[in-house]
């Protein structure tokens, strides 16, 4: 199981309480762990991921282990204590607005 | 009639206001979706419990909402807006192509016969429609046909902020879009023609182009579809033929620049603006907020003050903003950019505020409530 922590605007769109774990099919991918959110919760389909074009939403970025994974393609494969289920994967909001 | 419910769209979330029928006592609940932009909310004409809103934010993107309880409880439906086929480009700030992109909703409108049929108009322009509560969305792209590769933005994005489905003619819809004009299909959107004639718009290099005018809003009375009015970004226009024709209708106003346009219910010819005092001064003209109101389908204005801030005022009021309700006695609704909502529950006589320090205001609309 993958764990991913959401911003809280997207907690609240899918109305979700506390942590989140996924079932990701290996190689798990940035793809394949946003396929399976916006599966378990419609509600935030293409809130990460444009709709249309499927590239990343240039506002979010990915942090895992400590390092900045936003550049990667989305299909490559995350870091293996991620795909383990011991490290969160983060999906954060750019700090930004006003 | 019962009462009203006021849909609120704002920058950091939507809010609904309910009255009875006297307008002077409001509930106000929300806001739903905090801290998301709302450009527009809006009721079904043929279920009053169903509503549409677009909530969408620069992190996040679109996101649409269905309520099928009169905005109390909400559920995300599609957001997927793809263009049919390859758009290619329109013009960008400094006239170089630029690619054709989604970026939100502007203004969803449900039609009058089915709660699950509903228009969007979006940035970058397109109309798309939805024919299952908005589960799914269908561009139609004959709009694109009319020199859209020569279309440009207006300050705020290149979008499309007005749709006006007519009510006597099947298949006859108004669109309009910053900063590319006005539009009409008389085939239920297969094919759109510009209907610009009669504009001037010296801020484009030909100022009576077919395409290329920065309309702000258009408005129709039900019983005189043929009749529409217009705040562009200078002037109020009308046509009488259904927009083939426009004539210029500012008359007396102390600045013709301005976005919201409305009609009363009951009276086609009284017309309600907001006039600012440029557009390099977007506020109104000596720090007063006054409504203006012809009674005679322009050119005689009148002041409408009472009630309303008349010193030290700098709001905005966007297109969307403004609405009218179906009691007998008309009431006229609009939201400023600093928070305010004010109703004026006699046509526009006397005015009181629904909410002081909202955030700013992208939309309002009105439900007259059985």
């Amino acid at each position: 199981m993958i764990r991913v922590e959401l911003p809280l605007a997207l907690r609240e769109l899918a109305r979700l309480d506390g942590a989140l774990s996924l079932d990701v099919p290996q190689p798990a991918t940035m793809h394949a762990v946003i396929d399976a959110i916006e599966a378990r919760f419609p509600a935030l389909a293409g809130t990460i991921r444009d709709p249309v074009g499927r590239q990343r939403r240039p506002f979010l970025r990915f942090y895992a282990c400590h390092e900045d994974w936003s550049s990667l393609p989305l299909d490559a494969p995350l870091p293996p204590p991620v795909a383990a289920g011991d490290e969160p994967l983060l999906i954060v909001g750019a700090v930004a607005g006003g | 009639m019962s009462g009203v419910r006021v849909l609120i769209g704002t920058r950091k979330g939507a809010f609904v206001a309910t009255s009875d029928a006297g307008r002077t006592k409001w509930d106000i609940a929300g806001p739903h979706f905090a801290g998301w932009e709302v450009y527009h909310v809006k009721g079904s004409p043929a279920d009053p419990d169903r509503i549409y809103a677009s909530q969408s934010s620069a992190w996040f993107g679109q996101v649409v909402q269905r309520s099928d309880d009169g905005g109390r409880t909400w559920d995300a439906v599609g957001n997927e807006f793809a263009y049919e086929g390859d758009p290619g480009t329109h013009l960008w700030y400094d006239g170089t192509p630029h690619p054709w992109e989604f970026k939100r909703v502007w203004h969803l409108e449900p039609t009058r016969e089915n709660p699950d049929e509903v228009y969007a108009g979006v940035e970058d322009a397109a109309l798309f429609r939805s024919s299952d509560g908005g589960q799914t969305w269908s561009e139609l792209p004959g709009l694109r046909s009319c020199e859209g590769p020569k279309w440009q933005p207006g300050a705020g994005g290149m979008c499309l902020h007005t749709i006006l489905l007519d009510p006597t003619t099947p298949g006859r819809i108004f669109i309009a879009i910053s900063a590319a004009g006005a539009f009409r299909t008389d085939d239920g959107g297969q094919s759109f023609k510009p209907i610009n004639q009669g504009l001037h718009s010296q801020y484009i290099p030909d100022p009576t182009a077919a395409v290329g005018h920065c309309v702000h809003r258009i408005a129709q009375h039900p019983a005189r579809p043929d009749v529409l009015f217009m705040q562009k970004h200078w002037d109020v226009m009308r046509s009488d033929d259904a927009g083939d024709n426009w004539h210029k209708v500012s008359g007396n106003l102390p600045s013709d620049f301005g976005f919201p346009i409305e009609v009363h219910a009951h009276e086609p010819d009284t017309v309600y603006v907001v006039p600012l005092k440029s557009d390099q001064e977007r506020f109104p003209a000596d720090s007063k907020l006054r409504v203006f109101r012809s009674r005679t389908g322009g050119n005689d204005w009148e002041p409408l003050t009472a009630g309303l801030p008349q010193e030290h005022c700098y709001v905005n009021v966007l297109r969307d903003a403004m609405a009218v309700d179906q009691l007998d006695d008309c009431g006229i609704y609009f939201g400023t950019t600093g928070g305010q909502v004010y109703c004026s529950p006699d046509g526009g006589d006397n005015w009181a505020p629904i909410a002081r320090d909202l955030p700013a205001v992208c939309s309002v609309e009105v439900q007259t409530l059985p």
